[in-house]
Parts: structure tokens; C-alpha cells; sequence
């Protein structure tokens, strides 16, 4: 990219332009008052944490990674570590990286609209809320020993059973042969990132998927339905105790 | 020359800000490009871009929360040493022997918090006002990279105070690395890889099998020299870029302008 085709934007004063000195360094000064001061009321009034010295021969239970790592940690409920621990992180830091290359749509550039870019906002906010912050929330607040769900205001004296009738989606659908089971695990993952190929070809005339192309919407189908899929693994859980949708002899899923 | 030669005052003044301070449309100009720290701006903004409804502030708070881990974190390392023997007591020292050494290590703490919130939030609005589109998609991308950034600063920052919930908590954490595929010993494909617990990612992190001396001092390593120095150097390409990209975004002039 050649600076000389392309107008100097940063030296064009724009026709509202103020100067940064002193209009802009003024805010950021009394904001960064106002902020010193707050950190500094929290600081004296709030300790920071400090327990007994580290003993490795003594693991507390429950053990919580940092709290912004909690959402990930409560993932472990549902996949085994290496998605919710090296998968998904990978996954989310792509994918956040790659959102200005996948949203082509041109409103929206610079002010807070909701009704121009439903989707992208729908999406990232479910992202952002329901996949970030309140798995966090539900890590930080409601579980406890054996990382069983508890209110807050319960006591952790009381000893919860776990429920350990987990069984693979496959035996609920009554396969007992490991190979079939294996095949048919693997399809139902296939079958459900196909059904952003079975989308494309049904809605590849539309305006939104001209204007993305084949790659970009490859990209964001992918994606979505990971997040989706995360979901729905949560439900399968919940709702019928599925431990695995696919179990192969390598990983499982 | 018929000017009467420059008083000294005048010359210090003119050495050290390279311009005169009289108020004028010029000087306020170059009040902001010739400073170095200040050029990071640009010498003129959009009325809007100034508004807190709009920037909610939060790229300004995160930096600000940034320079305030990175005062009290220096004073904080002149206290503590890196090793398992010492840290949790220098800990104890620094919260009842040394003169406001709790309200530093508490500042440091906080603001190493909210700076995790800031930044989340700063990107939150980031992505609802759209500032990610042309020509800002690079800097989003560089925005992405200080998020990790700022993340692995806090991870690494909590171990060092060696007590169990930070060993555990960064037990916990690390031990994801030994389940990567193909590079962690308990990871789907490790025995086709043949890694072990003394070789896998995590022993990499750690400088050994589980959290002790060595992953301290990596930590401590990571957490003081490496992480800040690609953080700083991120925030000031992340700076300049604003300026490059025609300054913070806002809505395309009404037309007929
Ligand atoms: C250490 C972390 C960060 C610091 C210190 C920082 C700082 C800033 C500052 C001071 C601004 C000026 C406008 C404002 O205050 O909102 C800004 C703008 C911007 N930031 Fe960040 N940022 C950080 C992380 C991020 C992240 C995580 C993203 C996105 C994923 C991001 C993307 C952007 C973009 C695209 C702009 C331009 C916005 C516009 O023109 O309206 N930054 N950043």
C-alpha cells in the first residue's frame, strides 16, 4: 500500500476539527484524576489477597484458575481440556482477529447502530455475554468443591453428590459396536458444520453471501457454528447427560 | 542583527519544547507534534471523538491502568525476590514491614484487574461503534494481540505471590498446555509424538513438571521484562495507527461537504 495514491487523512483537518492541545489532553487529564482517584479509595479500602503460603501437598478444592479465565475453566464441564483449554482459546483469538475481514457490511463505520448490522452485533454479543461473562459469572459465583454448582449464599460445608451417569450420545441412540458408534459420532459432527454448506446453497443468491464470497463465508460459518455448537453440546448435557457426541480411539468430542 | 540577543530562560525553554507557548492556532499544534509523548496524538481531533459517550474512555483508562502496573510494579520488584524460598515471605514483609508497601501491592493488584476489564470493555465498544472497519481492520488485529497480552501480564503476575491460590490457580491454568494436541503428554496425539511430562508445552512454561522454582522465575521473567516490553511496543503501534487511520472514527460527514 502506497502512501502516495491515498490522501494524507491524518493531516486533512476535518471541517469539526479541534485542536488535541488543549481539548483532548484536558479530558484525558481530568479522566485520569478521576480514575487515580477512584484506584486509590479501592486500594485503601480493599486488600489484595494474600492465603497461606503454597503447599503442593495440599490442593484446595475447588481450585480456580484467575477469574478471567473461569469461562474457559467452566468449559471443562462440558469437553475434555484440550477444546476448552487450547481449542477454543485459539479459536477465540482468531476469530477476533479475523471480524474485520469477515464483516464486509459498510454501515455502521464509526457509530453505535444496532438496526444496520443485526447479525454481527447478535453475534458478538452473544460471544462476548454468553459464551465470556457469564460463564465467568457462573465460575466466579456458583461452583464449588468438586466444581459442583453452588449458590452463593450455600454453604460449602454440605457435601453435593455428582451425578455420574454421563453416557456418549451414541449409546443413547442404542450403537454398542465402537467402530459404528465411531462413524456415526464423526458424521453427526460433520452433518452439523455441513449445515453451513446446506445454508450456503440455499441462500447463496442472497445479497448478505454475494457480498462476503464463498471464502469469507466459509470463515464465519465455521465459526458460528463452533460457538453454536457449544451450546449445543451444554444442552445435550444438561438435558440428557451426554458425555461425548463423538468418541473415536484418539479424542473425543 | 537588529533583535536583542535571547535571554537565557528563553533559550532553556526553546531547547527543551522547541516552539513558543503563546496561544495560537500554530503552537497548540505543535504543542501536541513536537513532544514525543503527545505526537502519539493527533494535533487535531473530531469534536466527537472527544465526547466519552462515544470512546467511553476505556482505551485511555487502559493505558492509564497500564502505567500505574508499571510504576508500582517497579517499586514492588525492588522488594521481592523470584524464588520459592523468599517470595511469599517478601510478600509478607512488603504488607507489614515496608512503608506503604500494602497500598503499592494493592494498586498494583487493582489496577491490574480493572485494566483486564477495560480492555474487555474498551473492545466491546470498539466493535459496537463499528471502529473496526476500513481503515481500521490492522489496528483491531494489533488491539486483539494487546488483549492476550494483557491477559498473560495478569496470568503471569499471579503466581508470584506464591501462596496457594496463586500455585494452584496457575496449576490449574497451565495444565491446560499438557492437554495440546501433539504437544502436551496428556493431549490427544502425544504418543505419536512421544512427548513426556519433562518435554511437553507445559514443562516448557513451567521448567518442569509441575509449578515450583523454575516456572517462578519464568513467570517472573515473563511477567516483569517480555510481556511489558512487546505490551509497550504494541500500545505505541497501536497509537500511531489511530493517527494514521484519520484519527478516532465516527460517523462520514453529512453530504454535500
Ligand atoms: C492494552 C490494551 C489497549 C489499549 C491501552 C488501547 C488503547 C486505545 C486508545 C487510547 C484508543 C483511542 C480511543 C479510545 O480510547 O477508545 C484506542 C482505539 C482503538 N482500539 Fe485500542 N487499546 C487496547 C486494546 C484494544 C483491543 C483489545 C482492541 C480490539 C480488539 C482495540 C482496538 C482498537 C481500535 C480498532 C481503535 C480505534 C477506534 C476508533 O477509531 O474509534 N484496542 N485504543
Amino acid at each position: 500500500m502506497s502512501d502516495a495514491t491515498k490522501p494524507p487523512v491524518a493531516t486533512a483537518e476535518p471541517s469539526d476539527g479541534l485542536t488535541t492541545w488543549p481539548h483532548l489532553v484536558r479530558v484525558e487529564f481530568l479522566v485520569a484524576l478521576a480514575a487515580m482517584l477512584v484506584l486509590t479509595v479501592w486500594s485503601i479500602v480493599l486488600d489484595a489477597p494474600l492465603e497461606e503460603a503454597a503447599n503442593p501437598n495440599r490442593t484446595p478444592d475447588p481450585s480456580k484458575a484467575p477469574w478471567y479465565f473461569l469461562g474457559l475453566q467452566e468449559l471443562l464441564v462440558y469437553f475434555d481440556p484440550w477444546i476448552a483449554g487450547v481449542v477454543v482459546p485459539l479459536l477465540i483469538i482468531v476469530g477476533l482477529m479475523a471480524i474485520p475481514y469477515l464483516d464486509r457490511n459498510p454501515a455502521g463505520n464509526g457509530y453505535f447502530t444496532l438496526r444496520q448490522r443485526p447479525f454481527a452485533i447478535a453475534t458478538f454479543l452473544f460471544g462476548f455475554l454468553g459464551l465470556w461473562i457469564i460463564p465467568i459469572v457462573i465460575g466466579v459465583f456458583c461452583r464449588g468443591p468438586g466444581w459442583n454448582w453452588y449458590w452463593p449464599w450455600e454453604s460449602w460445608d454440605v457435601a453435593k453428590t455428582v451425578d455420574l451417569r454421563n453416557v456418549n450420545l451414541t449409546d443413547l441412540l442404542g450403537i454398542r459396536d465402537a467402530t459404528a458408534a465411531t462413524w456415526l459420532g464423526g458424521l453427526l459432527l460433520a452433518g452439523w458444520f455441513g449445515l453451513g454448506g446446506v445454508f450456503w446453497l440455499w441462500q447463496r443468491k442472497s445479497l448478505a453471501l454475494l457480498q462476503l464470497g464463498a471464502a469469507r463465508y466459509a470463515i464465519v460459518a465455521f465459526l458460528w457454528l463452533s460457538m453454536a455448537g457449544i451450546v449445543v453440546k451444554m444442552a445435550l448435557r444438561l438435558a440428557l447427560n451426554v458425555k461425548y457426541v463423538w468418541v473415536s480411539p484418539w479424542f473425543s468430542v | 542583527m537588529k533583535t536583542p540577543p535571547e535571554g537565557l530562560g528563553r533559550q532553556l525553554w526553546r531547547s527543551i519544547f522547541r516552539h513558543r507557548f503563546e496561544d495560537l492556532p500554530r503552537n497548540r499544534m505543535l504543542q501536541i507534534t513536537s513532544s514525543v509523548f503527545l505526537h502519539l496524538h493527533p494535533a487535531t481531533v473530531r469534536r466527537h471523538g472527544l465526547r466519552l459517550r462515544f470512546t467511553w474512555g476505556m482505551g485511555g483508562l487502559s493505558f492509564l491502568t497500564f502505567l500505574v502496573t508499571v510504576v508500582t510494579g517497579v517499586v514492588l520488584m525492588f522488594y521481592y525476590r523470584p524464588t520459592a524460598q523468599w517470595a511469599y515471605i517478601d510478600m509478607k514483609n512488603l504488607q507489614h514491614e515496608i512503608p506503604f508497601g500494602m497500598i503499592q501491592r494493592n494498586m498494583h493488584r487493582w489496577a491490574a484487574h480493572a485494566m483486564v476489564i477495560l480492555v474487555w470493555l474498551h473492545m466491546l465498544r470498539v466493535f459496537l461503534s463499528g471502529s473496526y472497519k476500513a481503515p481500521r481492520e490492522f489496528n483491531w488485529v494489533i488491539g486483539v494481540a494487546l488483549l492476550v497480552l494483557t491477559m498473560l501480564l495478569s496470568f503471569t503476575g499471579y503466581l508470584l505471590p506464591w501462596d496457594q491460590l496463586a500455585r494452584w490457580a496457575i496449576t490449574v491454568g497451565t495444565n491446560m498446555a499438557a492437554a495440546t494436541p501433539f504437544l502436551g503428554h496428556q493431549g490427544p496425539g502425544a504418543s505419536l509424538t512421544g512427548v513426556t511430562e519433562r518435554t511437553d508445552l507445559r514443562a516448557l512454561l513451567l521448567g518442569g513438571p509441575q509449578v515450583g522454582d523454575p516456572a517462578i522465575l519464568r513467570f517472573y521473567v515473563l511477567h516483569c521484562v517480555a510481556l511489558p516490553l512487546m505490551a509497550v511496543l504494541l500500545m505505541a503501534v497501536h497509537f500511531w495507527r489511530i493517527r494514521k487511520d484519520g484519527g478516532i472514527s465516527g460517523p462520514p460527514p453529512p453530504k454535500g461537504e
